[in-house]
């Protein structure tokens, strides 16, 4: 019979803590996250681990699946949320390994939020790319509170209008990145006749974006009804698979991004889809995909935040591709 | 040494298309295409849809000249991809000259009588809101791309099989 092991980590001797939701343990040393659960243990790189948790916890979930790898995530059913070791690898399923606890979503998100504070060093952005961070090694050394509490910009209707989320200025401490040098900063002009000064609206969303100072963390631009125009910037790797539970679609508006697609159920590799300026491609629902972007890219992710989406979600019959042909 | 970014942006004249490499995989399956093809292919001012969500589509047209008059029951929003596109708003006189109860943009047949509310004028990556209810025209002195986040419509056309990769 195969072992179950279990991590024999101590996080205090460090100066972490260890935390425990359910049946599921969380431990880290210098280097590595630990995940025990009843069936097995699993190890990922803290970095990439603080990186995925990052998003997980400012996505609240998200829709559908956050991988953090082939092996652990989190599945969101609105409400409540499945936490995974295994479930979504066909070797894993098939030897017995996989294990799956139900939690409350507020709960898990005090557990994650409570874990992401206490691991994340300072000095260590898990928004950022690497080049622009420092590191998340080591033994415990302060914290990025300010940094990892950062809430994602939400328009209501656009941003740019008065009362609704403002512009990225430098005033506003959203300088250009610094990929984005010849990205032109002029605003459009508007010509309004008298009595329609406030009726007209228009911003430069090229420059908007090139002034994000996260990665992999859509903002929300404008919106109908519950399209969800969701622009993001985007460099070296998402550092989640995302298998999402309803079809979404990217835009890509600048330079590269190439897509891995695997199976959502099974991992298997699918597909690769390389996008460049002006590709549009849509995700469908039933498989996972993972972004990697050589240079800092833009990238439009379009969302349909539809209550509709949600009970055919519940009842199986959302669509898993947006048309046929 | 430091290094030099060049930020790729692309144009209805200059883009290069990506793809996908399928591994066991229907490539139809991602309705993958190219919104400067699909402008630089397309006949003015037609409103092609790239992307659906259900009645929620993102629709790309080629502007070259002055369009016909416009009009939404909502709000729409409109990005220029490319090159400059000049916005005029009309104040309808006569709201009835659109239907309230549909979804996505109808063209106004004939020149509408109303209000100037003004211009906007668009450079490459500006994004302007297309009122409810408000009448729109677009100029552009050359070709150039736009591209539109509404709802499905009736004038909404959709080629799939002629602009996706299968």
């Amino acid at each position: 019979m195969s072992a179950i092991m279990t991590s024999t980590k101590n996080s205090s001797a460090l100066g972490y803590q260890s935390f425990k939701i359910g049946e599921f343990s969380f431990d880290r040393c210098e280097y590595f996250a630990y995940i025990n659960c009843p069936t097995a243990e699993h190890i990922i790189s803290i970095d990439d681990f603080l990186r995925a948790l990052m998003r997980d916890v400012a996505w609240g979930f998200f829709y559908g699946t956050v991988a953090f790898d082939d092996v652990f995530g989190t599945i969101n059913h609105y409400g409540n949320v499945d936490v995974y070791l295994g479930t979504k690898h066909a070797e894993w399923k098939h030897a017995g390994r996989d294990y799956i606890e139900n939690f409350k979503s507020d709960e898990l998100m005090d557990l994650f939020k409570a874990i992401l504070s206490d691991w994340t060093n300072e000095g260590f952005d898990p928004f950022a790319a690497p080049q622009e961070t420092g590191t998340a090694w080591g033994p415990k050394r302060g914290n990025e509170d300010r940094l990892i509490s950062r809430q994602r910009e939400v328009a209501k209707r656009m941003v740019g209008i008065p009362g609704d989320a403002p512009l990225r200025t430098d005033e506003g401490g959203y300088p250009v990145n610094r990929a984005f040098p010849d990205v032109d900063q002029e605003q459009p002009v508007i010509e309004a006749e008298p009595g329609f000064e406030g009726e007209l609206h228009a911003y430069n969303f090229f420059g908007y974006l090139s002034r994000s100072d996260v990665t992999w963390n859509p903002s929300v631009v404008s919106v109908i009804r519950q399209s969800l125009f969701c622009p993001t910037t985007e460099e070296y790797v998402l550092p989640i698979d995302h298998g999402n539970d309803r079809v979404e679609w990217f835009l890509q508006l600048s330079d590269e991004i190439v897509w891995d697609i695997k199976d959502g159920e099974t991992s298997t590799p699918l597909a690769t889809v390389t996008m460049r300026a002006g590709d549009v491609s849509a995700m469908p629902g039933d498989i996972r995909h993972q972004g990697q972007s050589s240079k800092r890219c833009m990238l439009l992710v379009w969302e349909n935040g539809s209550p509709e989406i949600l009970d055919m979600i519940r009842k199986g019959t959302a669509p898993m591709v947006p048309v046929t042909f | 040494m430091a290094t030099e970014y060049n930020t790729v942006f692309a144009s209805i004249d200059n883009y290069r298309k990506g793809g996908v490499q399928c591994l066991n995989e229907d490539a139809k399956r991602y309705a993958f295409s190219n919104i400067y093809e699909v402008a630089a292919t397309n006949k003015p001012y037609d409103r092609i849809v790239v992307a659906k969500n259900l009645d929620y589509t993102i629709e790309v047209c080629r502007a070259e000249g002055r369009s016909g008059w416009m009009a939404c029951a909502h709000d729409e929003f409109v990005i220029a991809m490319d090159y400059d596109v000049v916005v005029h708003y009309l104040k309808l006189a006569d709201d009835t000259m659109i239907d309230r109860d549909k979804d996505g943009f109808q063209s106004i047949k004939s020149a509408p009588e109303g209000q100037k509310m003004g211009r906007i004028f668009l450079k490459r990556g500006h994004q302007a809101l297309l009122p409810e209810n408000t009448a729109y025209s677009f100029q552009a002195d050359k070709p150039a791309t736009l591209m539109f986040q509404t709802i499905l419509g009736d004038e909404s056309i959709e080629k799939w099989a002629e602009i996706c990769q299968h």
